[in-house]
């Protein structure tokens, strides 16, 4: 316990800064007046991905991050969630659930396409498994690019939908 | 039923309402500072209440109407408690109504409510949860029971307000044998009642691991906000019971607006103090596996019993 604390206190606080203008901008910023604005909790679903973009996504809420400081969670049910982070392209298999879940998330809710195969099936377009883009199944708000998007990017994106 | 007993009694009620997500929130950002992250503010948890009050509710068409009734019942269980309970004053005007055992067995309706709601929806992981809850207040509803009725019998009364005036009387009583374990008790039980780790995880998202999550996964819009709110609430009763059950300096004993100010900032420091004390702990131990559970619970158990013992024999 005394080791565990004493890392603590040589280590500090390892979080960094992200630039809100750092990455890509998406379609979509929050008004003021919006329900959502400055509390958005997040169900993330794996549409068919190939896990590289889940990775770079918990690594933006890990302590060096730390993405939770700008009021994103994530939440373990589509009921408690306010937006759908869609992995992947959607496979066969997949497209049903994944419809399933946008049905089962109350409104105002947002879709967000997190990756190049979410937003245009990337190497696995035309694949057989694959029934097509996040945007073929459900509507889509906010599109996150990158193979897989940085952490940077996925912060970036993420604050400007939370407004902070 | 004096005019200022029942002002005391709403003062309560809505200082408890409007404090609980702050401290929630305070809890959060203490752990999150100890992780090395920078953290949400603190009226995070407020502002994800109000959202989730504007947002749409839904049900599933397989519930009944337990499922609309138990976010209710347990806000209203836990805001009743919560004017019951001495945090301000001794001269409450729920006093006379409520003692110890009124303020458990309230306690265990919203715990029972919500525990059939857990299984009303009829998904897996609402009944797991319901069966973990259950297992849990099974062994510490008790242990609550028999903590403070250690007290009641050095005080020779179960009521809370009578406890908390008779330690205020008799300093010595706070730092006696039976105070203590009964103390430690208590603080087992609080930490089991709401959800904190070693018992259970707040901040989870593992389906397999979680008791309180579980239960509300149905929930959504209004109805989530006010289990997310009852919850906060119960986190403050408990706290509150502890504080001032073991350490009633500051509270008040009359109904005067400046004495009522002098008791919530005692108060408030006192939950300050202990909400830290939890959060603190909880990042350096691991949540325990759910069948080590019971044995810590029994062994909280056994110090409540020996608190009532000791009470008998040595004053």
């Amino acid at each position: 316990m005394l080791k565990l604390l004493r890392k603590i206190v040589q280590t500090g606080r390892v979080t960094g800064t992200v630039p809100l203008d750092a990455g890509p901008r998406p379609s979509l910023l929050l008004n003021a007046a919006h329900p959502l604005r400055g509390s958005v909790q997040i169900r993330q679903v794996d549409a068919g991905s190939c896990n590289g973009c889940e990775t770079e996504f918990a690594a933006a809420f890990g302590p060096v991050y730390d993405v939770e400081r700008f009021g994103v969670r994530l939440v373990a049910s589509p009921r408690h969630a306010d937006a759908l982070v869609v992995t992947g392209p959607v496979t066969r298999n997949m497209a049903v659930p994944l419809v399933k879940t946008f049905e089962a998330t109350p409104g105002p809710k947002l879709v967000i396409a997190l990756g190049d195969c979410a937003r245009d099936c990337g190497v696995f377009a035309g694949g057989y498994g694959v029934a097509g883009s996040v945007a073929d199944v459900v509507p889509v708000d906010v599109e996150i690019p990158g193979c897989p998007p940085t952490p940077d990017d996925i912060v970036a994106s993420l604050r400007r939908v939370v407004g902070r | 039923m004096s005019p200022t007993g029942i002002a005391v009694a709403v003062l309560q009620v809505v200082l408890s309402i409007a404090s609980a997500p702050f401290l929630v929130g305070m809890m959060r950002l203490i752990r999150a500072r100890l992780e090395g992250r920078v953290g949400a503010p603190i009226r995070q948890p407020w502002r994800d209440l109000r959202k989730l009050f504007r947002k749409e509710r839904m049900v599933s068409t397989n519930t009944s109407i337990v499922f609309s009734l138990a976010p209710l019942v347990l806000l209203a269980s836990a805001a009743l408690v919560a004017g019951i309970v001495p945090f301000l004053s001794t001269t409450s005007a729920l006093d006379q109504v409520g003692d110890l055992f009124a303020v458990v067995y309230l306690l265990l309706l919203g715990t029972v409510f919500l525990s059939l709601a857990g299984l009303d929806a009829g998904t897996a992981f609402g009944g797991m949860g319901s069966s973990r809850e259950m297992t849990i207040a099974a062994i510490a509803e008790p242990t609550l029971l028999v903590a403070i009725f250690a007290l009641s019998v050095s005080t020779g009364s179960s009521n809370l307000g009578a406890i908390v005036a008779d330690t205020l009387a008799h300093p010595s009583r706070a730092a006696s044998p039976a105070s203590m374990l009964a103390f430690s008790a208590l603080a087992v039980v609080t930490i089991a009642e709401t959800g904190r780790i070693p018992v259970d995880n707040p901040s989870t998202h593992l389906e397999l691991t979680m008791i309180h999550e579980a239960m509300i996964l149905e929930y959504s819009g209004p109805d989530l906000a006010l289990v997310e709110l009852a919850a906060h609430l119960r986190l403050v009763v408990f706290l509150g019971l502890l504080a001032n059950l073991f350490f009633p300096w500051g509270i008040a004993t009359t109904a005067q607006p400046l004495h009522l100010v002098a008791a919530a900032g005692a108060v408030a420091v006192k939950l300050i103090v202990l909400a830290a004390v939890i959060a603190v702990i909880e990042v350096f131990i691991a949540k325990v596996r759910l069948f080590r559970v019971p044995e810590l619970l029994a062994a909280s158990f056994v110090l409540a019993f020996l608190a009532v013992t000791v009470s008998f024999f040595l004053v």
